[in-house]
């Protein structure tokens, strides 16, 4: 048998690299490659179509149709039977047009309606350098500063509390770094927080009155009652976000302490928290925390919310962020430890950054769900968006109205909402170019 | 000091502060004896091997020597210091030992050089510009200073492990351990990771290297240990031990990984 011609099957000199095949690309290449590319394909594009188009169809007249102008919903009916509509072919949006406000702020005194917005410019201006990371890090030092701004502008009184809650930190900072000098860093830590927790007991009022005698530094009080809407929302949601996210850490670290009274310290805590319902910690705030504290401190019911959702979201987040601390190998701890850095340092510059990055998504996935639980509130008498709006339905214009405001809501809370989500994703592609 | 290093000093066996000194430890997992009755003294500048089959022991004994397992009974020290639960000796001795592991525990989040600086700065204090010095030195040394502001997921296995006995150096340990440094790496990554151990034993660091390479133990050891169920069962200089081993548990081991 003879071979007529040997396939070249070994290559006898090295091939120069070639350009990859220019892709083909263009729409309809696009829509035949992934809308119907098979029979099955066929048969679920058209039918995700067809429902687009009947939503579309439905909702576009109402929408389209919709009364901007109007005192009342009654007046907004008559104007569309003007145009011959009848009542629920055109939406009245007028409602939103004529109570944003109320929406937005509640009963928040309409002359001071620049500070919660000057609140909100510094709150995210604070937290631009802690997001972005190419921003100089010498803005962190605004980022301090700025939530204590928050609370002066947005419940006004005297500058003097949020001073000398700046000056209650700074005090446990520095009753830290002395004791450490003897204690170990755990129990300086530890001493350092009793510290500042007995001036902010005992000395926090007194030394309020005093400098305020001294030095008066206040701006018109506004009371918690007249909070409402979505800045409501914004406050008691944002606060404990950023509040819940430090706390949740620690939790994580001292459930997994090695130090058997802070790890079930730790571990009650979170168990305890997460097995009760929302809700039944909102009543709690609202009728029981005052008993725990100290007799004659009468706190805020705004405070006592962020407070508990707060400790509610610390709970969750603690077990989130112990997912992403029990996936790091063993390794990562082994070598920051034969380095010689301590737990602290280890746990800051190893431990943390890693576990939190693993994190990431379900963190954010958190803070979205705990931001929407804030229409809670409406069940201890609170006005948040949907209290308000229960209460802008309770007027004789309104009466009756419903998809109109709760549209708006639904935006308002979708646009936040889909702002941390974006963010989330950003941070995500970004760390996982940074490293491997 | 204790009774037998007192009379290994006045033998002349030893040098008055040994590196390492290791009396009567027994270290135990659960129920598990995991090491019996160890007791092993290595000099400044000597370079020992460590071998044995799988479980024997040898990690969690040279684990011991910076702390990363505890024990229960006996003593160890390294430098004169005891090491016990007392968390400030612990960090001490640790930053003084440095540790090579077999699957080279590089920080995949920071940079090679990141990696580098970690340590020295907050550890020791040293400023950031002197850290960075020191650690392209280093770098320069295991032949890897145009891999600095790479990740390390973005190195080969043998440069990674090479970065890892950098990161250690930056801390200019009195000790170095290595604790299978090479088993992890593909066989033409072994190589460059021995040649730079090498390097390190000729310029007279101590050491202390859980290996089986041969090589290795014969060009750069100056002792061989074996180990076997938690105890050291044979100890020679490497040609001995290699060419006339005494215990039949060593000849049964020497003939598996030589493969004869
Ligand atoms: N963390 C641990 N918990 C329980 N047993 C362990 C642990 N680490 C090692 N051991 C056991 O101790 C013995 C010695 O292990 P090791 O020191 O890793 O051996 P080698 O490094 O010589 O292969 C083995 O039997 C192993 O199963
Ligand atoms: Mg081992």
């Amino acid at each position: 048998m003879t071979v007529p011609n040997k396939p070249a099957f070994v290559r006898t000199e090295i091939l120069p690299a070639k350009a990859p095949p220019v892709r083909a690309t263009g729409i309809t290449l696009w829509v035949r490659k992934n809308l119907l590319s098979s029979w099955l394909n066929v048969i679920l594009t058209s039918l995700v179509l067809y429902a687009l188009i009947r939503i579309t169809y439905g909702l576009w007249p109402w929408l389209a149709n919709g009364v901007w102008e109007a005192d009342s919903l009654a007046h907004c009916r008559e104007i569309l039977a003007a145009s011959g509509l009848g009542p629920t072919d055109g939406a009245c949006f007028a409602v939103i047009n004529d109570r944003w406000h109320q929406l937005l702020f509640g009963f928040y005194p309409s002359e001071l309606y620049w500070r919660p917005i000057l609140a909100m410019i510094l709150f995210l201006g604070g937290l631009a350098p802690i997001l972005f990371f190419s921003l100089p890090r010498s803005l962190l030092t605004f980022s301090c500063l700025a939530p204590f701004a928050c609370f002066w502008l947005l419940w006004g009184g005297s500058a003097w509390v949020p001073l000398a809650a700046i000056g209650g930190l700074v005090i446990a900072g520095l009753a830290i770094r002395v004791l450490s000098k003897w204690l170990s860093s755990t129990l300086a830590v530890c001493g350092g927080i009793a510290i500042g927790l007995i001036f902010y007991l005992i000395g926090f009022s007194s030394f309020v009155s005093f400098a305020e005698g001294i030095f008066p530094l206040s701006i018109q009080q506004v009371a918690s009652r007249e909070f409402g809407g979505f800045m409501l929302a914004a406050t008691i949601g944002l606060s404990a976000i950023v509040l819940s996210l430090p706390l949740g850490i620690l939790l994580a670290l001292a459930r997994q302490s090695d130090l058997p009274l802070i790890k079930w310290c730790a571990i009650v805590f979170i168990e305890v928290v997460r097995g009760v319902p929302l809700i039944v910690w909102l009543f709690t705030a609202q009728l029981l925390l005052n008993y725990f504290l100290p007799p004659g401190t009468s706190f805020d019911l705004t405070l006592r919310v962020i407070i508990m959702v707060t400790l509610f979201a610390a709970a969750y987040i603690a077990e989130v962020i112990r997912g992403g601390l029990a996936a790091l190998p063993k390794g990562q701890y082994e070598g920051a430890d034969s380095l010689g850095l301590s737990y602290w340092q280890a746990t800051r510059m190893i431990i943390l950054p890693q576990a939190l990055k693993i994190s990431i998504p379900a963190i954010v996935n958190e803070f979205i769900g705990l931001f929407k639980d804030t229409t809670l509130v409406v069940f201890i008498g609170l006005l948040d968006p949907i209290g308000v709006a229960r209460a802008i339905q309770a007027t004789p214009e309104w009466n009756g109205i419903y998809w109109e405001l709760f549209t708006f809501i639904g935006l308002l809370f979708f646009v936040v909402c889909y702002a941390m989500a974006r963010y989330s994703l950003h941070l995500e592609n970004k760390l996982r170019r940074g490293h491997n | 000091m204790t009774d037998v290093s007192q009379v290994l000093v006045a033998s002349g066996a030893i040098d008055p502060q040994p590196s390492v000194e290791i009396v009567g430890m027994n270290k135990w997992y659960g129920n598990y004896h995991a090491l019996k009755d160890i007791d092993l003294v290595v000099a400044e500048g000597e370079r020992l091997v460590v071998c044995g089959p799988s479980g024997s022991g040898k990690s969690t004994m040279i684990r011991c020597i910076n702390g990363l397992e505890d024990y229960q009974e006996g003593s160890i020290h390294v430098d004169g210091t005891l090491l016990s639960s007392d968390v400030k000796d612990i960090d001490k001795v640790r930053s003084d030992v440095g540790m090579v592991f077999q699957h080279f525990n590089l920080f995949p989040h920071l940079s090679i050089l990141e990696n580098c600086v970690l340590a020295p700065t907050w550890v020791r204090k040293m400023p950031q510009k002197e850290a960075k010095d020191i650690a392209m030195h280093f770098l320069e040394r295991v032949k890897i200073p145009d891999q600095a502001h790479k990740y390390p997921g973005q190195l080969s296995g043998g440069q990674q492990q090479r970065v890892a006995i950098a990161r250690s150096l930056c801390m200019q340990p009195r000790i170095m351990l290595f604790d299978e440094p090479t088993s992890a790496l593909d066989p033409e990554m072994i190589k460059e990771v021995l040649d730079t151990m090498i390097t390190l034993a000729e310029d007279g660091m101590t050491m202390i290297c859980v290996t089986h390479e041969m090589g290795f133990a014969r060009q750069a050891a100056d002792r061989v240990i074996f180990m076997d169920a938690g105890q050291i069962i044979e100890e020679n200089a490497p040609d001995q031990f290699f060419d006339d081993p005494q215990s039949p548990r060593t000849k049964m081991f020497l003939n598996q990984i030589l493969g004869h």
